[in-house]
């Protein structure tokens, strides 16, 4: 019995994923829990697997090819079943997959529909679709890997193996390779030699572009504004190290552990700052989750893995399920339930030295809370001069779902958590 | 370290077991008398004496039968069989009866018994005397398999067998006799079930056991010369099969070739590949090679057997394919 595969929903906020990949081709076997296919959504590029068993009896869309979420994207069939696409998927079979791109002329030129379906007298063949673009590129799976990881586009790459097959090597030297596209040489201005850099053009990484998207359309639709707040750490610096002391090297607890569950709280009191935007159905979402994201440095980009119930959970469960999930971001084996349904998002730079910074919010969330480094400075406290640990936190906010007055009260809130940590610990 | 032949390791590994323990006692055809068909027990009839050191008829059955019901009876049987080849005329006992009694009685005995036999050819001893079977008993769930293939491991691990409460299969290879190599003085004791890396390489794994792993040896000291720098791993134990020195090799080369004296065909090298697809796929390079004998009952003529048996250039050309 066919299985239609449809563009799963990663995420409250998803309504559509990019088919970037298919990992099993026509006629393949495919096992339940196989990778089907790479979706980019707006946040990350993850797997599909599927819920059948089978072969994949036909790739409903192309590579590259946009899919609202729920819309079919595969048929799984029984080996050598014969399936009747029209009935099974209730629209005429031939308008599912358009042709490849790369032969625009040929299909205008060619208007007769093309019924892939053999006729149903004949014995049943393995179901196959001549490849497009003259057959498969020739890779091995170490090679695809680390095309993959590296954003390099295989058909670039030159082949040294039999039949052109692309090894290991091969992505050395394409990557050792001065880039081709642009070598600039710099004007001679004085005599004498000058030293002149190659300046190079690679493509953009799947990752990053993501980012360059989302980030634009947040800067663009999202009205931000901005406010800062100098919070007093000396004691949550202290009963960090007390705690730390305690815990045993893999357990230790960061100071935005901390903060994590100390802005998970404070939200409770601010349901605005938790909420998102629906501008198509004119509403306002007030989340039922408090789900803090935090967002991990990853190669070529930043990737948002999300606490759960953050105001539910102890400082301890906090710092130890992040730990899991950084760790497998960074890894880039994130899984999709990592970084889906964040309310809210901590950007800590804590850790590079950072006095202040203003973050984007990741869409479609309500704001973000920027955290700078916990310093030393002088204070002046009961007209004396003393040594004080002082950090600042920014929290950006859209400015269609809150005002300044409310992002400033929410960040005295948060005040009461950090600067009495015993607060976060009961 | 004294350098020793494969010989000595084993000789000296049964005389150390035997005086340590009372309960180890040798049958086989020939172990007596004369000293054993490959003179490893050379001198222990003497020694021992008739009750330790026993002449059996010849009818493998009555050896690896006799073994079982002592094994039961609590002592510590040491069987030989003069070659692999015969131990089909005892299959019935090895795999029904020495493999399976210990789980068909619900664990009430165990058979602490070891049976040491001698597999390979290339000494011109044709067909039926030459076969290198050692898959066929690592099939078997029940039995453990030991294949040496360095007289330090030899020793090692035939020490381990002997006081180890399972029943062995501890297979030598008839061409490595004579070969030398260094062996720590005092005890030496080496955990069944561990595949060892013998040789460190970064550009193609090779993976191997018992007779091979010299022909392995001898190949990659020439690939070097050529710049490849093989690894080598030694399976050592063919049941159970210690994948973890393989994987992490691989991981690291993303290449590899198998190599065993057997046929190919549902070989060694059938099951190591498979287990690096199933464990190490993404970090495939190139299709695994297998390098094994040619698949015809083995030639007398000496030409011809040698053809047939894996030779060390093919172990190089099989790399080649890959690097």
């Amino acid at each position: 019995m066919a299985q239609i595969v449809n563009m799963p929903k990663l995420g409250f906020d998803m309504a559509e994923g990019t088919l970037v990949r298919w990992v099993i081709n026509e006629g393949e076997n495919v096992t339940k829990g196989a990778v089907l296919a790479e979706i980019e959504t707006d946040k990350a590029t993850v797997e599909v697997e599927s819920a059948f068993s089978g072969v994949l009896f036909r790739q409903l869309v192309n590579q590259g090819t946009v899919v609202p979420i729920n819309d079919p994207i595969a048929v799984i069939a029984e080996p050598g079943e014969q399936v009747d696409l029209e009935s099974l998927l209730g629209k005429p079979a031939e308008s599912e997959k358009q042709p490849e791109i790369e032969h625009p002329s040929e299909a205008k030129a060619e208007e007769k529909p093309e019924v892939k379906t053999p006729p149903p007298a004949q014995p049943a063949p393995a179901p196959q679709v001549p490849p497009a673009t003259g057959g498969p590129v020739l890779a091995s799976p170490l090679a695809r890997t680390m095309a993959t990881e590296l954003g390099i586009d295989l058909r670039q790459v030159h082949g040294s193996g039999p039949d052109g097959r692309i090894a290991k090597k091969d992505i050395e030297s394409y990557q050792a390779k001065p880039a081709e596209q642009v070598a600039v040489k710099a004007p001679v201005v004085a005599p004498g030699p000058a030293f002149v850099r190659e300046t190079r053009a690679l493509p953009l990484p799947r990752l990053r572009a993501a980012i360059g998207r989302r980030m634009a359309e947040s800067m663009k639709q999202a009205p931000h504004f901005y406010v800062t707040h100098d919070y007093n750490v000396g004691a949550l610096v202290e009963r960090r190290k007390e705690i730390n002391a305690l815990l045993g090297e893999d357990a230790k607890l960061s100071v935005n552990d901390f903060i994590v569950r100390a802005v998970a709280l404070a939200l409770l009191e601010f349901p605005n700052l938790n909420a998102s935007l629906d501008l198509k159905n004119n509403t306002l979402i007030y989340h039922g989750e408090i789900n803090v994201g935090v967002a991990v440095a990853v190669e070529n980009g930043l990737l948002t893995v999300v606490n759960r119930n953050t105001d539910q959970k102890t400082v301890h469960q906090i710092s130890s399920e992040l730990k899991v999930m950084v760790a497998r971001a960074r890894e880039g084996k994130v899984h999709p339930e990592d970084i889906e349904g964040s309310t809210f998002t901590v950007s800590n730079m804590g850790m590079y030295d950072v006095d202040q910074f203003t973050a984007i919010i990741n869409p479609p969330e309500a704001a973000i809370l920027a955290v700078g480094s916990a310093v030393q400075v002088p204070v002046i406290a009961n007209g004396e001069l003393t040594i004080g640990t002082r950090m600042k936190a920014t929290l950006s906010v859209d400015h269609r779902i809150s005002d300044g007055a409310e992002g400033a009260r929410f960040l005295q809130a948060l005040a009461k958590y950090i600067e009495e940590p015993l607060r976060l610990l009961i | 370290m004294p350098r020793i032949t494969m010989r000595e390791a084993i000789s000296q590994a049964l005389w150390e077991e035997m005086e340590r323990d009372p309960d180890v006692f040798i049958l086989g055809e020939e172990v007596g008398l004369w000293g054993g068909s490959y003179a490893v027990t050379r001198g222990f009839y003497d020694h021992f004496g008739t009750d330790r050191v026993k002449d059996t008829p010849i009818s493998e059955a009555t050896i690896v039968g006799a073994a079982i019901g002592a094994a039961l009876t609590g002592l510590r049987p040491v069987a030989e069989l003069m070659t692999i080849n015969f131990a089909f005329s005892a299959f019935e006992h090895i795999v029904n009866q020495a493999a399976k009694l210990h789980y068909m009685f619900a664990g009430q005995m165990v058979l602490p018994m070891v049976i040491r036999t001698v597999s390979g050819g290339g000494r011109q001893l044709a067909a039926t005397h030459s076969q290198t079977p050692d898959v066929i008993f690592a099939h078997f769930p029940g039995l453990k398999v030991v294949a040496p293939g360095t007289p330090e491991d030899a020793k090692g691990l035939l020490k381990s067998s002997i006081r180890s409460n399972d029943p062995i299969l501890f297979i030598e290879s008839a061409t490595l006799y004579s070969s030398r190599g260094e062996v720590p003085d005092g005890e030496v004791l080496i955990p069944i079930g561990k595949s060892k890396v013998q040789r460190v390489g970064k550009d193609v794994t090779i993976v191997t056991y018992s007779k091979m792993l010299e022909t392995s040896m001898k190949a990659a000291d020439q690939l070097a010369q050529e710049g490849i720098e093989a690894e080598i791993v030694d399976l050592r134990t063919l049941r159970p099969l210690d994948m973890e020195p393989v994987i992490a090799s691989f991981k690291k080369t993303n290449r590899a070739v198998i190599v065993e004296e057997g046929w190919r065909s549902f070989g060694i090298g059938a099951e190591v590949a498979s287990r690096i697809y199933e464990e190490a796929f993404d970090y495939l390079d190139a299709p695994i090679q297998r390098v094994a004998q040619k698949e015809v009952p083995l030639p007398y003529n000496r030409t011809l057997e040698q053809f047939a048996l894996p030779q060390v250039e093919d172990v190089i050309r099989a790399v080649k394919e890959v690097a």
